[in-house]
């Protein structure tokens, strides 16, 4: 937190170094650079030497790339913060340092300027928190997102889908920033550690999930269908193209429900095999878990499950025999006991 | 990209240089997925059948992996042959991990979550193993197999992110649990209460602890360590009702499309755990 006076924007570079606590608490005058916000606002006379404000400043360190910039007008309007004065100590020189205002006297008494420092980075999080709800803060987020600031599901057959930031809870302190991936809708722990610090409810419960409702074209269909050209999975049930769901990448995608992602899934899911054969279901190791990664091939198919989540016509059993429609193939397949050859042959 | 990164590391590390060809070729970074083959292995040629045609320079390729090399050959040839060495070494590992004692290499590696751990949150933190899309070199990078989701990744580091798949095979993870039932991962729960990994070492006691079936495993685990019986008691139809899912929410309140497929695979689950309790029954 007190690595600010690093963090000085070129423009700055030809100014003499400001030792910390005096710059933190200096009100530069005569930057060139105007911030939009301090123009709007009038809050020119509160701008630190660094041309950079605080909530720059904030956003540009390493392991804050999720953040994105709140408008300072958010801030200042008491509406939004709501609530949130009961859960940040210092409230009054924590609002002082994020929006680079002057402190006055009284902050004097405060004899730890990082304690002011961690009470402004909680406060900024939990505002961020609700920006990022905002038409606004969604916006900002949105190209954050399509420049891939957030990275991609590690998830293989996610095939690279970007990722956004998100809480498990709302309340401070509980846990880190995770990523939700829209493709197979779970979870994930950020690849680099830097992120071990960011707090996750900074992100929130629910803007993963408003984001994707807002923009809906970035949000893939709960169907899929394998394409029928890439022949080596499953040659056994791929029709001509029926509706546009499938096959050419040209055709549009469509999904007939209109408040559903608009973009076409990366609906393949893994098939583990040894020595070629796919291991059984029946093998006490045999895969568990393809349902979890699993999607219907139409819209449909989904309706044939209630709202209690049984199946509303127990007839049904295209799917019975595991994924892709492979069930022919699969039992030709177990005839071939894995279980007794591999054994032989691993052990013997 | 693949040969770029094997390029890479030929340079990287002479500093580790030991006396072996396999153990400077193990102690070089990015190739902390590999364990050792043993020299018996290599040296019985039947193992190698059909590797002659895969890599080029073969008699001399082995030559330098197993540290046979004439000392007239190094200065000449060694960049190019290394990189032949290294082809040779990692298909020859892709059959060693399917045998007896490359599983159990490879397990100990497992234990010491040297392939790193499952990013899947859900997951908290299981060890993962090495699988390759196929058996075929230069085709594929490897991925990492999680036991507890059944699903794969992509390793986090470049550096083991341009691996070639096929050093490891496409096998490998699921004739290890195959072999070991007992060593399947627990669909919930920690992954590892005591620091160590859950049902890998079940002399340690570190097996799932809420999970009374894995307790029970673990009794009968010796006798799969001592390759006899295949953990016939262990019931896994019904584990995936365990597992733990991520639900989106907006304001507390579910997505009905999400919600909606989600429903819609968890009757798919239903339906196999039912299918399966119908098989264990009989
Ligand atoms: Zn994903
Ligand atoms: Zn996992």
């Amino acid at each position: 937190m007190s690595r600010r006076p690093q963090q000085q924007s070129p423009l700055d570079t030809s100014q003499p170094e400001v030792p910390e606590d005096e710059l933190l608490s200096a009100t530069g005058e005569g930057d060139e650079v105007m911030e939009e916000a301090e123009e709007q606002e009038g809050y020119t006379s509160s701008t630190p030497t660094s041309s950079l404000t605080w909530i720059s400043w904030f956003c540009s360190l390493p392991g804050h790339d999720y953040f994105c910039e709140v408008a300072e007008d958010f801030i200042e309007d008491d509406f939004n913060l709501t609530g949130l004065n009961a859960m940040v100590p210092f409230w009054k020189e924590a609002m002082e340092m994020v929006l680079d205002v002057e402190p006055d006297e009284d902050s004097a008494k405060i004899p730890d300027v990082s304690i002011v420092e961690a009470s402004a980075e909680l406060l900024y999080g939990l505002v961020h928190q609700r920006y990022v709800l905002t038409r606004a803060g969604l916006h900002a987020m949105a190209e954050k997102y399509e420049a891939g600031v957030f990275g991609s599901c590690p998830r293989v057959y996610c095939m690279g889908c970007n990722v956004v930031p998100c809480g498990r809870s709302d309340l401070p302190g509980l846990e880190t920033v995770k990523l939700f991936c829209p493709n197979c809708n779970d979870i994930y722990v950020p690849a680099s550690s830097r992120f071990q610090g960011v707090d996750g409810a900074f992100f929130g419960t629910t803007f993963a999930h408003l984001f994707f409702q807002t923009y809906r074209e970035l949000m893939p269909a709960p169907f899929w269908k394998q394409p029928s050209s890439s022949g080596s999975m499953s040659p056994s049930r791929s029709p001509r193209s029926v509706t546009g769901s499938n096959s050419s990448q040209q055709a549009p995608f469509v999904n007939p429900n209109p408040h559903g992602g608009q973009k076409r899934a990366a609906g393949k899911v893994y098939v583990p095999r040894i020595y070629g054969f796919k291991v059984s279901e029946r093998a006490k190791s045999g895969p568990r878990m393809q349902w979890m990664r699993l999607r219907p091939e139409s819209p449909e198919d989904l309706d044939e499950v209630d709202w209690r989540g049984r199946w509303i016509d127990d007839e049904e059993d295209q799917y019975d025999d595991g994924i892709d429609g492979e069930a022919e193939e699969d039992r030709r397949m177990e005839d071939f006991d894995p279980v007794r050859h591999i054994y032989c042959i691993v052990l013997c | 990209m693949l040969r770029r990164a094997v390029e890479d590391a030929s340079t990287g590390s002479d500093s580790d240089y030991s006396n072996s060809w396999i153990s400077w070729f193990l102690s070089s970074k990015g190739n902390e997925y590999f364990c050792e083959v043993e020299d018996d292995y290599i040296l019985d040629r039947f193992n190698l059948t059909g590797l002659n045609t895969e890599v080029q320079n073969y008699t001399q390729a082995l030559d330098l992996i197993t540290d046979n090399l004439d000392d007239d050959f190094q200065e000449e040839l060694r960049g190019t042959l290394d990189i032949q060495a290294r082809l040779l070494y990692g298909l020859i590992h892709a059959r060693w991990i399917v045998t007896a004692r490359g599983l159990a290499k490879m397990l100990d590696k497992y234990k010491k979550a040297d392939f790193g751990r499952c990013p899947r949150v859900l997951c908290q933190g299981q060890p993962l193993l090495p699988v390759g899309l196929t058996d075929v070199p230069y085709e594929k990078s490897v991925k990492l197999y999680c036991g507890r989701c059944e699903d794969i990744y992509s390793p986090k580091s470049s550096r083991h992110g341009s691996i070639d798949g096929a050093y490891f095979g496409t096998s490998f993870p699921h004739l290890l649990f195959l072999v070991y039932p007992a060593l399947l991962p627990p669909k919930s729960g920690p992954a590892d209460p005591a620091r160590g990994v859950v049902g890998i070492n079940p002399g340690a006691g570190a097996a799932a602890v809420d999970d009374p079936r894995r307790r029970g495993a673990r009794v009968r685990d010796e006798l799969v360590e001592g390759a006899d019986g295949l953990g016939e008691a262990i019931n896994t139809a019904s584990v995936a009702l365990r597992a733990d899912r991520y639900r989106p929410r907006i304001f507390g309140f579910q997505i009905n499309e999400v919600a909606k497929l989600q429903r819609w695979q968890e009757a798919m689950r239903d339906r196999q755990v039912a299918r399966l309790e119908t098989l264990e029954g009989s």
